[in-house]
């Protein structure tokens, strides 16, 4: 039952491109288009030591968790609950939970496939090492997803209706990009910016991914922040979210 | 024996009463109805009965269960067609259905249902690209797909074009004729006529009538009907007056209308005939579950 739903899911998931194409074809471009940038797997001053290329694997990989968790499972999920699909399923044998619960195993799956392949295809094209502390690498990884989903799953508890489940998930979307560097390198920002960075989610995330990429142990305040995070948030989702 | 208990059911939305101890009974294999102008609580005494909403008094069974204790098992037996849902866009017609297979512990075989429903060629159609008459037999199709011994339609025909709307008639009175209790949720009058056994009428939040359509229209309007016809020659009108359930005599334009109750039709044509009047566009009306609807739920008077 729950299966059928999963595999249901997965498939509609697929078949509406946008999925596939944020925790696919998105890294790989990124990876790529910088990757082929000259000098782009040498260690580059103004990213503390590490190359483009590595960087780059880092934020794709924190930039498709982000589109995933506050784009993708809002608009999912609002424009379920607009159609009546979760309506629906509440007047039969299962819950409509296990479609929620389908979607956060589709889009955290879909990040851990993002991650593999920022790990695998920048070994084999561009010679990125492997997270060298991977333990860590996990953990942060799955903490950064967690809180990720959560957010998201706040923002389509407390949205009316799938435009602004929609536009919620934009408006945060944005500045995350900002926090974790994509507009403006972390490294070259001012101290106290770098601060105000490592305390928002998806900043946190970044940074402890990737000093476990260089075989650093993460900051425990980061961890602290990114599991503040994820329990609040998916508190403050169980209570809000609405089936209709 | 009643397959579905309803006493003293009430349920209050802030201070706005949505149902005011309402009691019903449906029996088995019956198609019956629930009628009533929206916001008359129609649909809220249904969701009771569901288990989707908590009744804040009165007692609820369904098959002999509680909806809200046994909510689980009642909705393995159960199929509920509801206002306002519907699947993703883009899932196809067989795989709603198998989804939905999988919900129940013994369902109905999917293929079997897309034949029946007349889906088989759409099988592998995308639910956004079904028409209307479609998807509303693919909604009702999947209402049934768990084998339900009682099945909950509310609304069906709202937004059918009319010839859409006989069909799914037909459809309603095959989903009985398989031995499923059907619970008809409609403000359709002509439906309603049509298609039910028995029907509860509600009014703001109460059942202001149940019985047979029949039933319901001699009780609120004694039956009868209106005939209207252009007499030839002169007529007149205390004549037709004093016959036996002729309730009102009026005259508009060339053109004369009798109203009355019972066989008054019958008694009017044979004074007519006696008194060799000759007329012409006769027609006669029956009192119909409209007219009787009017009367129960105050929107006009319908009797004299």
């Amino acid at each position: 039952m729950f299966g059928k739903i999963l595999a249901i899911e997965f498939r509609l998931r697929m078949r509406e491109v946008l999925t596939p194409a944020f925790a696919v074809a998105l890294p790989l471009a990124l990876l790529f288009g910088f990757g082929l940038m000259p000098d782009a797997t040498k260690p580059a001053k103004d990213l503390g030591g590490e190359s483009l290329a590595e960087y780059m694997a880092v934020l794709g990989t924190g930039i498709a968790f982000a589109i995933l968790s506050l784009m993708m499972l809002p608009g999912v999920l609002s424009d379920y609950r607009e159609r009546g699909v979760l309506r629906r399923m509440r007047a039969t044998p299962v819950r409509p939970s296990a479609l929620l619960t389908a979607q956060l195993v589709i889009n955290a799956g879909a990040g851990a496939v993002t991650a593999a392949i920022m790990i695998g295809v920048g070994a084999a094209a561009f010679g990125t090492p492997a997270p060298r502390g991977f333990g860590w690498f996990l953990l942060a990884a799955a903490l950064c997803l967690w809180e990720l989903l959560a957010i998201g799953s706040l923002i389509t508890a407390v949205s009316p209706n799938a435009r602004a489940g929609n536009a919620i998930g934009s408006v945060l979307f944005f500045p995350s990009m900002f926090f974790a560097g994509v507009y403006f390198p972390y490294d070259k920002m001012p101290h106290t910016l770098q601060r105000i960075c490592d305390c928002t989610p998806l900043g946190a995330g970044i940074r402890t991914m990737r000093d476990a990429w260089l075989g650093h142990a993460p900051h425990p305040y980061q961890l602290v922040i990114m599991a503040g995070y994820a329990v609040v948030a998916t508190a403050a989702a169980a209570r809000l979210f609405r089936w209709e | 024996m009643a397959i579905i208990e309803v006493n003293g059911l009430s349920k209050r939305y802030g201070g706005r009463t949505a149902l005011d101890g309402v009691s019903f009974s449906v029996e088995e294999g019956e198609i019956f109805g629930i009628l009533g102008p929206n916001g008359a609580g129609k649909t809220t005494a249904v969701e009771c009965l569901e288990g989707l909403r908590r009744p804040d008094s009165g007692t609820v069974r369904v098959l002999g269960l509680d909806p809200q204790a046994d909510g689980r098992e009642l909705h393995q037996r159960i199929g509920v067609q509801l206002q306002q849902t519907g699947l993703p866009g883009s899932i196809r017609v067989r795989e709603a259905l198998e989804l939905y297979a999988s919900f129940y512990d013994s369902p109905r075989d999917p293929g079997e249902l897309l034949a029946q429903w007349d889906l088989e060629d759409k099988r592998d159609a995308r639910v956004r690209k079904l028409s209307g008459g479609q998807a509303q037999r693919l909604y009702i199709a999947l209402a049934l797909v768990g084998a339900p011994r009682v099945a909950f339609l509310d609304e069906l025909t709202t937004g059918l074009d009319p010839q859409a709307r006989r069909s799914t008639w037909e459809l309603i009175r095959r989903i009985r004729d398989e031995g499923v209790t059907v619970v008809l949720i409609s403000h359709f009058m002509d439906e309603a006529e049509e298609l039910c056994d028995r029907l509860a009428v509600f009014d703001s939040g109460r059942i202001v009538a149940t019985g047979s359509p029949g039933g319901l229209i001699e009780q609120a309007t004694g039956g009868g009907g209106r005939m209207r016809f252009r007499p030839v020659g002169e007529l007149d009108l205390a004549l037709l007056a004093g016959v036996p359930g002729v309730t009102d005599v009026r005259r508009s334009g060339t053109h004369v209308t009798v109203s009355g109750r019972g066989d008054f039709a019958t008694a009017v044509t044979s004074v007519l005939a006696r008194n060799h009047i000759v007329v012409a566009d006769l027609r006669i009306d029956q009192s119909t579950l409209d007219d009787a609807y009017l009367a129960l739920t105050g929107g006009a008077p319908a009797r004299d």
